[in-house]
């Protein structure tokens, strides 16, 4: 505190700042606790049921579908923004107006707000399809992860130092062979790091999802039929009102699953930190 | 000749792939626009945008209440999450050592990735009743979406505000530091305004971010559709306004949701416009 003599600014200052953090921080350990404390006495194995009845109001339906739809939108999505990716560091030289509307328009898709992609994805798949089906949903959830997977994938493929591309010409291979065999593969663990906040970006996602996947209880039997993830299963829950322990342990699966993506992705990210050094 | 054929055909397919996200944009603004204008024609602009009453069943469509529910309570989010924010951004760039910084950062990364059902579900649950026992009312309400969105916006502003403090270089901390200026004072009198731009930006995308939330919103803002006159009275946005009714919603009634959707969208449009703008102008300083 003898540092602060006669500073009374700098020693208010200093209080603010630690209070700030500690309050963002408080607010964490607050909501997981909470979620974590109210909800684990409430996990029980009939929530885990293959079948969904209205007496064990069993998620597993809705984390089964969590899982086809997260695997299909990346399928979908993780190619494009790859490309896409590729496209505007290796191939567009500087200047060209291609990349300059990519950026607004990828800076565009990221502002959406998800019921807003939701009710687009109702008037263009679900009016196509006529009822609410999973691949509708999955359209959806492919064109929200896009700018992410194209933001990350860029910013991987631009680490990858020059002389690496340089050397691979250099050695006689092509460009296409220099992009696939040289530079995507330092580029992997950057890549990876962005699909992952892609998967987590979709587990979490409800809004997108009400009006496109719909709010059908069962497994999703094909991609035309309707299905709801975790996070719509919980919605709907809350929105029932009538099974309020039931949503605690939901939360808690939810939860869990984001802790262990986000874990996950910083896992990868320290990987690609120590291949820079 | 081959291998050249191969090559020009990748780049055109990595061509189409970057076009993806064009046409993704496109075809968005065509079916809203498409769809939503036509729906404002019907029940006219005026009437629509300006009309205090929303009566459905009576085919009265007014959106006014919503658009001034959602203006307050991201009103409310940005006085509750941008102070808590930016000082929180201040003590991760300037503050903290490097060993807190670890634990912090996936705390951060954390309370974003926290599903916004989620956060809704305990806002009902926790900040609700707390609102009930404080001031008496029913708890629902724009003060309480405000505390969960000024919540759930912090992550947003303090990761972009942390990475442009970091950004503005040392020489202007040093250099108060060298006038004889506190760390606190030069962190906060040199190094944070010469930020301004950077940390306006990461306002502006909290603006987006709450302005937008719909989930966590719908189960605590109390979803009546009349203007609100105090900070604790029940409200309705435009995002909750279309995810309670979509589901049952019919004919004009429907298509007055898309038009709410539109009108939502406009908003974002010009948030991002401003975004973008402050950040070309931040890039360049």
């Amino acid at each position: 505190m003898q540092k602060f003599k006669g500073h009374p600014i700098s020693l208010f200052l200093n209080i603010l700042v630690k209070l700030a953090t500690l309050l963002t921080v408080g607010v964490l350990v607050a909501v997981v606790g909470y979620i974590l404390i109210m909800g684990i006495p409430n996990l029980k194995p009939s929530l885990f049921e293959w079948e969904y009845t209205t007496d064990n109001v069993s998620m597993m339906p809705a984390i089964i579908n969590t899982l086809t739809m997260t695997a299909l939108a990346l399928l979908i999505a993780v190619p494009f923004g790859v490309f896409s990716a590729i496209y505007l560091v290796e191939y567009a030289g500087r200047g060209n107006k291609i990349v300059g509307v990519v950026r607004i328009t990828t800076e565009t898709l990221s502002g959406i707000p998800s019921i807003v992609y939701g009710l687009f994805g109702y008037l263009m798949f679900v009016t196509a399809f006529k009822s609410y089906n999973i691949m509708a949903g999955i359209l959806t959830l492919a064109i929200m992860i896009l700018p992410l997977i194209m933001r990350t994938t860029e910013e991987a493929l631009k680490g990858v130092p020059d002389s690496y591309r340089e050397g691979s010409l250099g050695l006689g291979a092509g460009k296409l062979r220099t992009v696939f065999r040289v530079v995507l593969p330092s580029a992997i663990p950057g890549i990876l790091a962005g699909v992952i906040l892609g998967i987590g970006r979709i587990v979490g996602e409800t809004a997108a999802l009400l009006y496109t996947a719909g709010t059908v209880t069962g497994v999703a039997t094909s991609l035309f039929s309707s299905g709801r993830t975790l996070s719509v299963h919980m919605y709907a829950l809350l929105s029932e009102g009538l099974y309020t322990d039931q949503a605690y342990a939901t939360a808690v699966v939810l939860l869990v699953m984001v802790i262990i993506i986000n874990a996950l992705s910083g896992l990868v990210a320290r990987a690609v930190g120590r291949n820079k050094e | 000749m081959k291998g050249s054929f191969k090559e020009k055909a990748m780049q055109l397919v990595f061509l189409i792939a970057a076009c993806a996200s064009i046409v993704a944009v496109i075809l968005i603004c065509v079916y809203m626009f498409g769809n939503g204008i036509p729906a404002m024609q019907k029940i006219g602009f005026k009437e629509f945008l300006t009309g205090t009453e929303w009566k459905p069943n009576n085919e009265i469509f007014g959106i006014l209440p919503m658009i001034i529910g959602s203006i307050y309570v991201t009103i409310g989010a940005i006085i509750i999450g941008v102070p808590i924010g930016i000082l929180c951004a201040t003590y991760m760039a300037k503050f903290c050592p490097p060993k807190i910084h670890k634990i912090l950062k996936p705390a951060i990364d954390l309370l974003a990735g926290i599903p916004s059902i989620v956060y809704g579900f305990f806002g009902l649950m926790v900040i609700v009743p707390i609102i009930q026992d404080v001031f008496g009312t029913g708890g629902k309400g724009i003060l309480t979406a405000s505390i969960m969105l000024g919540i759930m916006i912090l992550p947003t502003i303090i990761s972009v505000s942390e990475s442009n403090i970091r950004a503005v270089p040392d020489a202007y901390y040093e250099g108060a530091l060298a006038l004889g200026a506190t760390h606190e004072r030069s962190v906060f009198f040199t190094v944070i305004p010469a930020a301004k731009s950077g940390i306006t930006a990461a306002v502006i995308l909290g603006v987006g971010r709450a302005i937008g939330e719909t989930l966590a919103v719908s189960v605590i803002v109390g979803n009546s559709p009349v203007i609100p006159e105090s900070v604790l009275d029940m409200a309705r946005t435009m995002t909750t306004n279309i995810v309670l009714e979509m589901g049952y919603a019919e004919g004009l009634h429907r298509e007055a949701l898309i038009a709410t959707a539109v009108v939502l969208f406009v908003f974002i449009l010009i948030i991002n416009l401003l975004f973008s703008l402050l950040k070309r102008k931040g890039g360049k300083a």
